[in-house]
């Protein structure tokens, strides 16, 4: 909330004027990334994300911005999208 | 919502002529309405009804990144400007310039303007100077981080002490700058004098500047262009960058260019470390090339493996 005009304020700069339709979309293809190293992504409610692994552990991220530091606690290892593992299994489907 | 108050940021290293740019710069009737905030007053030596002084105070932020520190006393200050313009103490104004010490990073200023709530509100990043002296920038660049630091941060180099290098000196600088930050604009300051047009325009990518030297730049940093001539998954995009600079973002010091996502006009990105800001969809291509140009500033990292890697996460996109 602005102090000044009380107005609420921003999103995530990803993540900003995205429909229903495309945050549908977006968690599927974070879950083709996810997937890769052990965790699954939830909506909840159409708010926030639920950051699952193998052991069910969760977290709860509000966006793009928060959710790869909470992917990487709960994996336990960098996610890095240049990892060339990572990068054969999205060209492979 | 209100039209947000675009912010000017003035960098470079000490004794680079900054502040002889902005004493010259708040001479001018463009310059009127122009709210100042600098850290030492008496620098600039002039009668600025809107000069206010700041002393460079950062907050850590949790997760003890540098560059996403927050400026206190920025947001303080800014805050204090909106409310007292409100409040009629003090007389409109339509822009902020905010000069930096010559050993500040302008990544925790451009983080203060983006990420902090109310300030992100009501103002906005328009561009960052940085000036580099011609006689010692060279040398600066190789001996002092900071130069560096500002110069591949800036949308506008501007190239001091043009009255008293040699010509040879000043050109072989330029082509170093251009070669180190292929995404600014290039300007030469004599006695401080610029065309505050040029100066102060939002900082826009000029396709015309991405080419890049055959020989690096500097030990440190390698810049590199990515063209894609086939439309980007936006979705994925967004996926892909937050990605790449949540892991990386220490070492990715810059990426700005021109999108397509397969709409009319392009996305304009503009990211400084783990700062982005908030991307422009365009209503059109600025000129005839409509391929995607994304300039990369980074440490350690090869354009091949992030074309490879970019264009994984489009294909996964793609996939039903």
């Amino acid at each position: 909330m602005c102090a000044l005009c009380g107005v609420l304020l921003t999103s995530h700069w990803a993540e900003r004027d995205s429909g229903r339709r495309e945050r549908v979309f977006r968690v599927r293809l974070l879950n083709r990334v996810l997937s890769h190293f052990g965790l699954e992504l939830g909506d909840w409610g159409g708010r926030v994300y639920v950051l699952r692994d193998r052991k069910g552990k969760t977290a709860v991220v509000g966006d793009l911005g928060g959710l790869w530091t909470a992917a990487e606690a709960l994996a336990g290892r960098p996610l890095d999208p240049l990892d060339a593992d990572l990068v054969a299994a999205l060209r492979g489907g | 919502m209100a039209e947000r108050l675009p912010v000017v940021l003035v960098t470079g290293f000490l004794g680079s002529g900054k502040t002889t740019l902005l004493s010259r710069l708040l001479g001018r009737p463009e310059l009127g309405e122009t709210a100042v905030i600098v850290n030492e007053l008496g620098e600039v030596g002039i009668d600025h009804h809107l000069l206010r002084r700041v002393d460079e105070r950062t907050v850590l932020l949790g997760n003890g990144c540098l560059c996403c520190t927050l400026r206190g006393d920025l947001a303080d200050e800014l805050r204090d400007l909106l409310s007292r313009r409100t409040r009629g103490e003090i007389p409109p104004f339509r822009r902020v310039l905010v000069e930096t010490t010559g050993l500040a990073d302008p990544a925790p200023v451009l983080n203060t303007l983006l990420a902090e709530p109310v300030v992100s509100h009501h103002f906005e990043p328009a561009a960052v100077i940085a000036t580099v002296d011609a006689l010692n920038g060279e040398g600066q660049l190789e001996r002092e981080p900071e130069t560096l630091k500002q110069v591949l941060v800036a949308d506008r180099l501007v190239v001091t002490k043009t009255d008293v290098a040699e010509r040879e000196a000043v050109d072989t600088l330029a082509e170093r700058l251009r070669g180190l930050n292929p995404a600014a604009d290039l300007l030469e300051a004599s006695f401080g004098e610029a065309d505050p047009a040029l100066l102060l325009a939002p900082g826009e990518l000029d396709p015309r500047l991405l080419v890049l030297p055959d020989t690096p730049p500097h030990a440190d940093v390698e810049p590199f262009v990515l063209f894609i001539d086939r439309p980007v998954d936006w979705t994925a995009f967004g996926i892909w960058l937050t990605m790449l600079l949540a892991s990386r973002g220490a070492d990715v010091l810059r990426v700005k260019g021109l999108l397509d996502v397969g709409a009319p006009g392009p996305v304009v990105l503009n990211g400084v470390q783990h700062v982005v800001h908030p991307p422009e969809h365009l209503e059109a291509w600025p000129d005839d090339d409509r391929r995607s140009r994304l300039v990369f500033i980074a440490r350690g990292i090869g354009k091949d493996e992030v074309e490879k890697s970019l264009a994984a996460f489009d294909a996964a996109a793609r996939r039903p």
